[in-house]
């Protein structure tokens, strides 16, 4: 069952053509990543989707709805929710009341305050803090409590890796698949390929803004991958 | 010929890049045959015509200084009555001492460009809406001190003395043309601190501040710049109401009133052009007439036009004149033509 | 002792800036938009309700509890029909369309209500006092007035603190896009601010006009204590707020001790000496 597709959609950033065409599907739970170079249009897909850019043509239909002109907040009701590039904390908001913006539109399902505190234990002794105090990790988790706690089908995640040492890295994409078996589907956009490979179930690999690669990560090599993702050899098409 | 040569040479015939457009060339002249035809008026009307024309002469200078700090400079003031009453107080003080009213009225300017330096240092540290207020702050400061010194006649104001032994028609003849003057030399000073090196400033500033403090514009330093230019055209502007009116009145000069006139003025006429001012004061200058038997209800109606032109219309009447035909009788920005 | 009655009395009105100024500090801490026409919506306040007393003959107390809810309406609809706009147009237009507000309601009641002055008759409740000792009396509606500044301004605290929306409204003063992104239709949280800040502005001139004459032409000069009051306090913090209405009101006071021409100099030279030396207020808010 298709729980988001994309038919035909360009995006433009500014003059730039930042999404040509595009073409993609994610099922029902299934975690799809986007990879590519800087620039390949990863980010505008995703704004695309989560409504922030509105796209000069083509669709977004999640389940049978078609998305494509609905504004960012009542997208947030369709089910989706954004992790941003750069996390996005609200600085002057404490980290509880960050997550709890999350609950504003209060979409039923599985997520609670109690159990994102579960997934990140830290979080409930420093929630009174002020999220600008946070290091780069520990926002980018109150980010993803933030994006749960809005009970989405479809969770966007943003270049989760961005700025963030290796080891911190790991340590976010370790709870992933946690968040993921609940039934929660993701489309993750990263420049870092090697994480998203271990957790998607399926790979796009943009270039210049359209899909020039599609495989699960078992099946591609990794000389195929690189080549997609740096637009050299014969896999264009 | 090689590929590149072609190519750079084509790109050269097909884009020509120039600052004032053919028509700016044939309407050079324009502005200047107007001013010898209006200087010549007091010859040929009645004094209560010039009379009337002194308040538009007025307008278009304070409108011209309001567009150059606001349009030009970013610097939304709500506070340039505090410099039409600093120059209007300024030519009584100087009358006082001997000085002939007229010459008093470039001393006005003076004066004011003086007391902007200190102002300055204060409203600068305020940004945007903030600074729009605290302006005006400033100049109720200026207005409640004046009213205390009882040398300039406290709240109830004073006469103006040094124009009594002037014939009354040669007077008015002589404020028309100091008032003329006034307005050419705001639209003129306009002119030419926009073609030079500020005007290139502002405009990058005006686009992206930071980018233009990055790229080595000294941002602070072109904003203090019209500031204290704007300063000294609203003084010298206090300094023609004074001698129009032979008196002068705190509550009056130093009215928010002003601020309106000039704000509604510019964004009527047209924001950012130098047009802007001279056709919106016309403009507000014909509904003050048609209006005038109506009371208060001219101000609604200046009000609801003003909020509608900056909704709807944000580059004023001129900005649809100039889209509409290509006219520019200023040309101060870059035309590219392809 | 006439000092300390000075303090006491500034101290009271310094309350009812406040109320003036939480309006006008909410707008400015969500929207971004320093509204020219706050001090004018305060007046027109106090002339509907004038209006309504001797139109209906209905009790103050009832016209009171009608105009302040219909003045968050007004609010609510002047967001989302006219200021909403004006912020797609540009950081400019918000300030010219609200300085258009601000003529057109000054010269409208000017038109409806000439420019006489009128006060709001409180009854014996705005006129009586007690004595605290034999040089300090207070007003009752003085400290009513107070006392009531310092309940709304607890009342938007907690809302701000306590509930979705009010934590909708301070993460929109972050980051507008962001709280897009967690569900908040920026123009319903926008309309809100304003819902609130017309309704306080309307609290505040009601109180005012109780205690004072009013005219259709003092509404700036509201809106400028109000942004006196902000700005001593400190940008983005209500309780700077109330310290700023206090510190404006004391000095005025003190001012008006030395001569009574000196009131409103002495408030705005503690503005602008607030300004030179200590630019981010007494008590800094978060960066607004």
């Amino acid at each position: 069952m298709t729980l988001l597709s994309i038919r035909d959609l360009t995006v433009h950033h500014g003059q730039l053509r930042a999404v040509d065409r595009l073409s993609l599907r994610v099922g029902e739970g299934e975690v799809l990543a986007v990879i590519g170079a800087n620039g390949a249009g990863k980010s505008s897909l995703l704004r695309a989707v989560a409504g922030l850019t509105p796209p000069s043509s083509g669709s977004i239909h999640l389940r049978d709805r078609d998305i494509t002109r609905l504004p960012a907040h009542e997208r947030v009701c369709a089910g989706v929710a954004l992790v941003p590039e750069g996390r996005r904390l609200f600085r002057s908001l404490t980290v509880q009341d960050n997550l709890l913006t999350g609950t504003y539109r209060k979409r039923p399902g599985p997520w609670t305050l109690a159990r994102v505190y579960e997934l990140f234990p830290w979080m409930a002794d420093r929630r009174r803090q002020n999220a600008a105090q946070l290091s780069g990790g520990e926002q980018q988790a109150v980010a993803i409590g933030r994006a749960l706690l809005s009970n989405p089908d479809l969770l966007l995640l943003d270049e989760l890796s961005l700025g963030l040492a290796p080891v911190v890295v790991r340590r976010i994409y370790e709870v992933l698949p946690g968040i993921v078996s609940g039934g929660t589907a993701a489309l993750i956009v990263e420049q870092d390929v090697a994480q998203a490979m271990r957790v998607a179930g399926r790979v796009h690999c943009l270039l210049e803004g359209r899909s020039v690669l599609e495989g699960r990560p078992q099946d591609l090599n990794a000389a195929r991958v690189e080549h997609a993702y740096f637009g050299i050899g014969e896999e264009r098409h | 010929m090689s590929l590149s040569a072609a190519l750079t040479s084509r790109a050269a015939a097909a884009v020509d890049v120039r600052r004032a457009g053919r028509s700016a060339t044939v309407s050079a002249l324009m502005p200047l045959a107007a001013v010898v035809v209006l200087a010549a008026l007091p010859f040929l009307v009645y004094a209560g015509v010039t009379d009337t024309l002194v308040n538009l002469f007025v307008l278009i200078a304070l409108a011209s200084m309001w567009n150059l700090l606001a349009g030009f400079g970013g610097l939304v003031s709500v506070g340039q009555q505090a410099y039409i009453g600093i120059g209007a107080y300024s030519v009584i003080a100087f009358a006082g001492q001997g000085v002939q009213p007229y010459l008093a009225i470039l001393l006005a300017a003076l004066t004011s460009v003086i007391f902007a330096v200190p102002t300055s240092w204060l409203a600068f540290r305020l940004r945007g809406d903030y600074f729009a207020v605290g302006t005006w702050v400033i100049a109720e400061v200026y207005r409640l001190v004046v009213v205390r010194v009882d040398s300039l006649g406290g709240a109830s104001g004073k006469g103006l003395t040094g124009l009594a032994g002037i014939d009354q028609t040669l007077r008015g003849a002589l404020t028309y043309w100091v008032a003329l003057g006034l307005a050419f030399a705001s639209i003129a000073t306009c002119y030419l601190l926009l073609r030079g090196r500020l005007g290139l400033s502002l405009m990058a500033v005006r686009d992206e501040e930071t980018a233009a403090g990055s790229a080595g514009i000294d941002v602070r330093r072109a904003k203090y710049l019209v500031y204290l230019v704007a300063a000294a055209g609203c003084g010298a502007a206090g300094g023609v109401i004074t001698v129009s009116s032979l008196s002068v009145n705190p509550d009056a000069v130093f009215s928010v009133q002003w601020s309106a006139y000039m704000i509604f003025i510019v964004v009527i006429g047209g924001i950012g052009f130098i047009e802007g001012p001279l056709l919106g004061a016309v403009v507000f200058f014909a509904l003050q007439q048609f209006l005038a038997d109506y009371g208060s209800w001219y101000l609604v109606l200046l009000g609801a036009i003003g909020m509608a032109a900056a909704l709807w219309l944000p580059g004023g009447l001129w900005g649809v004149m100039r889209d509409r035909t290509g006219l520019s009788l200023f040309p101060v920005g870059y035309h590219v033509r392809l | 002792m006439e000092i300390l009655n000075a303090v006491i009395q500034g101290l009271l009105i310094g309350g009812l800036y406040a109320l003036f100024a939480a309006g006008l500090s909410l707008m400015f801490g969500v929207m971004r938009i320093v509204n020219l026409a706050h001090g004018d919506l305060a007046v027109v306040a106090a002339f509907l309700a004038l209006a309504l007393v001797s139109g209906t003959g209905l009790p103050l107390w009832l016209v009171v509890l009608v105009t302040v809810p219909m003045f968050a309406l007004l609010g609510y609809l002047t967001q989302r029909v006219l200021l909403q706009r004006s912020l797609s147009s540009g950081p400019l237009a918000t300030l010219l369309v609200t300085f258009g507000l601000s003529i057109v309601l000054q010269n409208v009641l000017l038109e409806a209500f000439s420019a006489d002055t009128r006060t709001l008759d409180g009854g014996s409740f705005a006129t009586g006092s007690f004595r605290l000792n034999a040089a300090v009396s207070i007003g009752y509606l003085s400290l009513a007035t107070f006392l009531l500044a310092v309940l709304v301004l607890i009342g938007i605290q907690l809302f701000l603190s306590r509930t979705g929306l009010g934590r909708m409204l301070r993460a929109s003063a972050d980051d507008r896009e962001t709280a897009g992104l967690v569900g908040g239709n920026p123009r319903h949280i926008y309309g809100i601010a304003t819902a609130i800040a017309f309704a306080t502005v309307a609290i505040a001139g009601l109180m005012f006009a109780m205690r004072s004459s009013f005219d259709p032409s003092i509404g700036p000069s509201r809106l400028i204590f109000a942004f006196e009051a902000v700005v001593i306090g400190g940008l983005g913090s209500l309780w700077g707020t109330l310290l700023g209405g206090v510190v404006l009101g004391v000095t005025q006071s003190l001012g008006a001790q030395i001569d009574p021409a000196l009131t409103l100099l002495a408030g705005h030279l503690v503005f602008l000496a607030v300004l030179a030396f200590r630019p981010q207020g007494l008590i800094p808010g978060r960066t607004a």
